[in-house]
């Protein structure tokens, strides 16, 4: 289509205007200063108004981005702090917690060592205890058992003799003498039973 | 004109028709909208204005907030300015200078990008950078920005004694100092405008052809004809994903060179 409007154009303009028939490599003037006009206003805006929002955005994200790798440097230093911190805790702990055990150990021996020794002490006080009651049953035995002996021997010596000695051998405490020699071994008992 | 008027007739004779087909010309990048001539308000001026325009409101609005972690629009304008700053400016200028020369560079690529993809994307389709006097401009600016940079640095006789290699015997300066001076003044600016004036140019003609070829062959033309006219909008298509990385290439290209002859202009040794 355009062309068929061209030709129209140069058919119509060629009287007045011989323009388009010049050679395509010579400018026209106008577009010549027109283009370094347009230029000339591109320009300023790029160089006032784009170029250096652009480069101070460049210089913010390099900055960003050293400061990103500052902060995780610190993060990570950080963490190691941490972590060994953490660690010292456990090695701390786990001291103490076998100091405690230990404590804990030596605790029961000493319980269980003393509630033996107290038990013992407990056992030998009972047995002192019967120790004691028996021996006073004993002696309350060989006392009754002489007074009962000496009665019985009394009595049949009474009836040997026929008469009662009872009140001479209270008087002359025969019988506890004899008893008590008998006891210190000076008299040795005699078969009286083969004898008679 | 010769040769247009042989296209016309043979395609005129194959289809039949009185009318005939009239080949794309030159002439028809020349698009005036308020007067003519030197002078004229031209369509690539509106053009260029538009983009100008969208370029700053996109930049000046996508980094207004430029935040340490970018947001969607931040994050495309960081990709461009990116390639520009780190991928052009710094490997080529040398981390020591390269911030202060990043505003042109990236306005310079910005521009001519934005300009050239205009020549593929529909409703402007029409690249910028095939009249001559834009590409022109931009480079005369390069121009006397690294002449400028050199005489600032080396003063004006050591900006021209750096001109020439170090290390030569002084019999072969006769033949060396005209090539030199032939290189700094003449070849560089004149294939620096050239090369993405013609490579636009051309690159547009040829959709043209193929587009109003197609067109007249499909209209016109007799079932052949119209077979090969829809083969030739197959082509057009085809060509148009090609242009769009040409144009690409050529505004990193233009961007890549200016800045290697400002990087030889502040070069030690040569």
């Amino acid at each position: 289509m355009q062309h068929y409007t061209g030709i129209a154009h140069v058919v119509t303009a060629a009287a007045a205007d011989t323009t388009g028939e010049r050679l395509p490599i010579l400018p026209l003037w106008g577009e010549l200063i027109f283009g370094i006009i347009a230029f000339g206003v591109l320009y300023w805006v790029v160089a006032t108004k784009v170029v250096p929002n652009l480069e101070k955005a460049y210089a913010e994200r390099t900055a960003a981005i050293e400061g990103g790798m500052q902060q995780a440097e610190e993060a990570q230093q950080q963490a190691q702090a941490a972590l060994e911190q953490y660690q010292a805790q456990l090695t701390e702990a786990r001291a103490e917690a076998a100091r405690i055990r230990e404590e804990a150990r030596e605790q029961g021996a000493a319980i269980v060592a003393e509630m033996r020794g107290l038990a013992q002490a407990e056992a030998a006080r009972i047995t002192e205890a019967a120790h004691k009651q028996i021996e006073a049953e004993r002696q309350q035995a060989v006392v009754s058992l002489r007074s009962e002996v000496g009665r019985l021997s009394t009595d049949l010596a009474s009836r040997i003799v026929g008469e009662s000695l009872h009140e001479e051998t209270r008087q002359n405490g025969i019988v506890d003498r004899f008893l008590a020699e008998l006891e210190a071994g000076e008299i040795q008992p005699e078969k009286v039973g083969e004898d008679v | 004109m010769s040769l247009n008027m042989l296209g016309v007739t043979n395609l005129a004779a194959a289809g039949g028709d009185g009318e005939g087909f009239k080949a794309p010309e030159p002439g028809e990048f020349y698009q005036p909208l308020v007067g003519h001539g030197d002078w004229a308000i031209t369509r690539p001026m509106v053009v260029l204005a538009i983009s100008v325009a969208l370029i700053a409101w996109f930049l000046v609005a996508t980094t207004r907030r430029a935040a340490v972690v970018p947001g969607k629009g931040q994050w495309v304008t960081e990709g461009a300015y990116n390639f520009v700053r780190n991928g052009v400016a710094r490997d080529i200028i040398g981390s020591h200078d390269f911030l202060k020369f990043v505003p042109l560079l990236f306005s310079m690529f910005m521009l001519i990008l934005v300009n050239n993809l205009f020549g593929i994307i529909p409703p402007v389709q029409y690249p910028t950078m095939s009249r001559i006097g834009f590409p022109i401009a931009l480079t005369l600016l390069v121009f006397l920005i690294y002449h400028a940079v050199g005489i600032r640095k080396n003063g004006l006789g050591g900006h021209l004694k750096h001109m020439i290699p170090p290390g030569l015997p002084k019999g072969i300066y006769v033949l060396i100092i005209p090539l030199e001076l032939l290189t700094y003044f003449v070849t560089r600016p004149l294939t620096l405008a050239l090369r993405l004036f013609g490579n636009m140019f051309a690159g547009h003609m040829l959709l043209l052809l193929f587009i109003t070829g197609g067109e007249y062959m499909v209209i016109h033309g007799g079932l052949g004809l119209k077979l090969a006219g829809v083969g030739s909008f197959g082509m057009a298509l085809i060509l148009t994903a090609f242009e769009g990385l040409i144009e690409f290439l050529q505004a990193y290209i233009f961007t890549l060179l200016a800045a290697t002859y400002i990087a030889g202009s502040l070069a030690d040794e040569h």
